[in-house]
């Protein structure tokens, strides 16, 4: 017991500190750098809390592809701030120091707010858990977490696939309009090139990272497969399989063996829409064959579900990879 | 002390100073990483009240967990449209000068 | 019991060699040196925490999974060290 509390305790102290250096460090980078860390250490605390879906998807999506995220960004944002000698930071320096204390305060008793609020929990604590243990054995995954999210709360996962899809409309919408239709860029510049610069060959991707990205993507795609399928009764799951894919993708961009399909492309398109769609149109059919929307008739449940979670990792990995890439441009980019 | 209050109270302490730094932060890319850092520590809390529920031979209640991991994707896909805003922005800034002939972070106009 | 002894000998061990390569990192003067406490010191103690786990795993299976997170880090190791010594040199040549 002693032991668990001072293991907490720490944690609790590290991800405090991680978070307040992030905060107010000068560098945009180290800040990023911080965030990283922190989502790091908070994998450990959701395994502490007894949570490992949760902590593979923060993990994987918040810490891992959040961080390529932010430092792309960053490197984007310093790289147009550079062409021109302008700064990113704001110029009035910010809240005066009587403004900076006012909301120190505020945010301060936000925070006692909330400790009260943990502290004054209701015992014995309410919990839906019994009623999902009923639903378990018609759903017909043994991972509850899974079971709620693909067979109680499918109609949260169906809007969330449709939330992602149109955060990448989004970003593709940020384009020039003269780069519309072409691809995003995320791999190294191609300034060298053999043979002359009207149009020579480029010479093969060399290096660690080229090398990584030969080695890894075959396990990688096994590896996200394994989540997948295990995530029926063992923690992982579609949104894990989905940033496994994803990362594997964007080793192989940012190395530079690939690129990135044309966004006018209707191949790629019909990828990006297919996992969503899919969800719909299983969603509609279950008004007439179960008696309301998304209801799965109970026999098919399970092979339902997994059709489901095929299609959506497609479509996910797609999106998480174009939501990095940002929008269609026709530079090269850093 | 059990470990659910002790992140209870740590993931209280992470959403006020992460709230100072949404307010206070000095560009858009810092504000939206303080964002973030506030998403973490949310999503924390909602675990502590996760970790309180477990009965039914669950070891934590699975509805919480769902919509974590829910909120969690749909923060990310969130970050990624207003950081391709924020990065557009800089672009748009650091190109155009604005009608006086100044640029917009104040430098001379080329 | 022997298994346990085991576990926490080479667990602290291996949290030595974090700490090394963590002192070093605070330390040495250039980020050359910075980067070579991190990728020898830390991938070791990686591997010695790993190493002091794997008679705890319920099946072989489980331990090979264990070896493979040792594998994967020390991979990923290899691969950042060179690349960041590339901007150490570029980024001090510059000044």
């Amino acid at each position: 017991m002693i032991a668990g509390a001072v293991f907490d305790i720490a944690l609790v102290a590290l991800l405090v500190a991680l978070a307040a250096w992030s905060v107010s460090t000068r560098s945009g980078f180290t800040a990023i750098v911080g965030f990283i860390g922190y989502g790091v250490l908070l994998v450990v605390a959701w395994m502490r809390l007894r949570a490992p879906d949760v902590a593979l998807t923060e993990g994987t999506i918040a810490a891992g592809l959040g961080g390529v995220l932010l430092l792309t960004a960053q490197a984007r944002v310093g790289e147009s701030a550079a062409r021109t000698s302008a700064g990113a930071p704001r110029q009035d320096g910010g809240p005066s120091t009587i403004a900076r204390i006012g909301i120190a305060i505020l945010c301060a008793f936000v925070g006692a707010s909330l400790i009260a609020v943990v502290l004054s929990l209701p015992e014995p604590a309410p919990s839906l858990a019994p009623l999902t243990a009923e639903a378990l054995p018609r759903v017909g995954l043994g991972n509850p977490v899974n079971a709620v999210l693909l067979g109680a709360r499918a109609l949260d996962t169906l809007l969330e696939k449709v939330v992602v899809f149109l955060a990448v409309i989004g970003v593709w919408s940020l384009s020039r309009d003269h780069a519309w239709g072409s691809s995003p860029s995320i791999g190294p510049r191609t300034t060298s090139r053999v043979g002359g610069a009207a149009g020579g060959i480029a010479p093969a991707p060399a290096g660690p990272i080229a090398m990584l990205a030969r080695i890894v993507p075959p396990f990688g795609i096994v590896v996200a497969g394994y989540l997948l399928w295990n995530g029926a009764n063992e923690p992982g799951g579609a949104f894990a399989s989905a940033a496994m894919l994803a990362a594997m993708a964007l080793l192989v961009l940012m190395a530079g063996l690939g690129r990135i399909p044309r966004c006018s492309q209707g191949s790629w398109r019909a990828t990006i829409v297919a996992g969503p769609l899919l969800f719909m149109a299983v969603a509609l059919l279950g008004l007439p064959l179960a008696g309301a929307f998304l209801a799965f008739p109970e026999a098919w449940s399970k092979p339902i579900i997994v059709v489901i979670e095929i299609a959506l990792v497609i479509s996910v990995a797609s999106a998480l990879v174009l939501l990095i890439a940002g929008p269609p441009t026709t530079e090269p980019s850093p | 002390m059990t470990p659910a209050t002790i992140l209870g109270i740590g993931a209280a302490i992470i959403v006020s100073i992460a709230l100072y730094g949404v307010v206070t932060a000095s560009s858009l890319l810092r504000r939206i990483v303080a964002l973030n850092l506030l998403g973490g520590g949310i999503f924390l809390l909602f675990g502590v009240i996760a970790r309180r529920g477990a009965a039914a031979g669950f070891e934590s209640d699975p509805v919480p967990q769902a919509l974590v991991i829910t909120g969690i994707v749909v923060a990310f896909a969130g970050t990624a449209l207003a950081v391709a805003l924020v990065v557009r922005l800089e672009q748009a800034r650091n190109e155009s000068p604005d009608a006086d002939g100044e640029r917009l972070d104040g430098a001379d106009a080329p | 019991m022997l298994l346990d002894f085991w576990t926490v000998a080479v667990a602290a061990l291996g949290v030595l060699f974090f700490v090394a390569g963590t002192a070093g990192v605070l330390r040495f003067p250039d980020p050359l040196s910075r980067l070579h406490a991190v990728t020898k010191a830390d991938t070791l103690g990686v591997g010695l925490i790993a190493l002091a786990i794997v008679p705890q795993a319920a099946t072989p299976l489980d331990a090979a999974k264990i070896l493979l997170i040792w594998l994967a880090t020390m991979l990923s190791a290899a691969t950042v060290g060179p690349l960041l010594a590339r901007v150490a040199i570029r980024n001090g040549d510059e000044r």
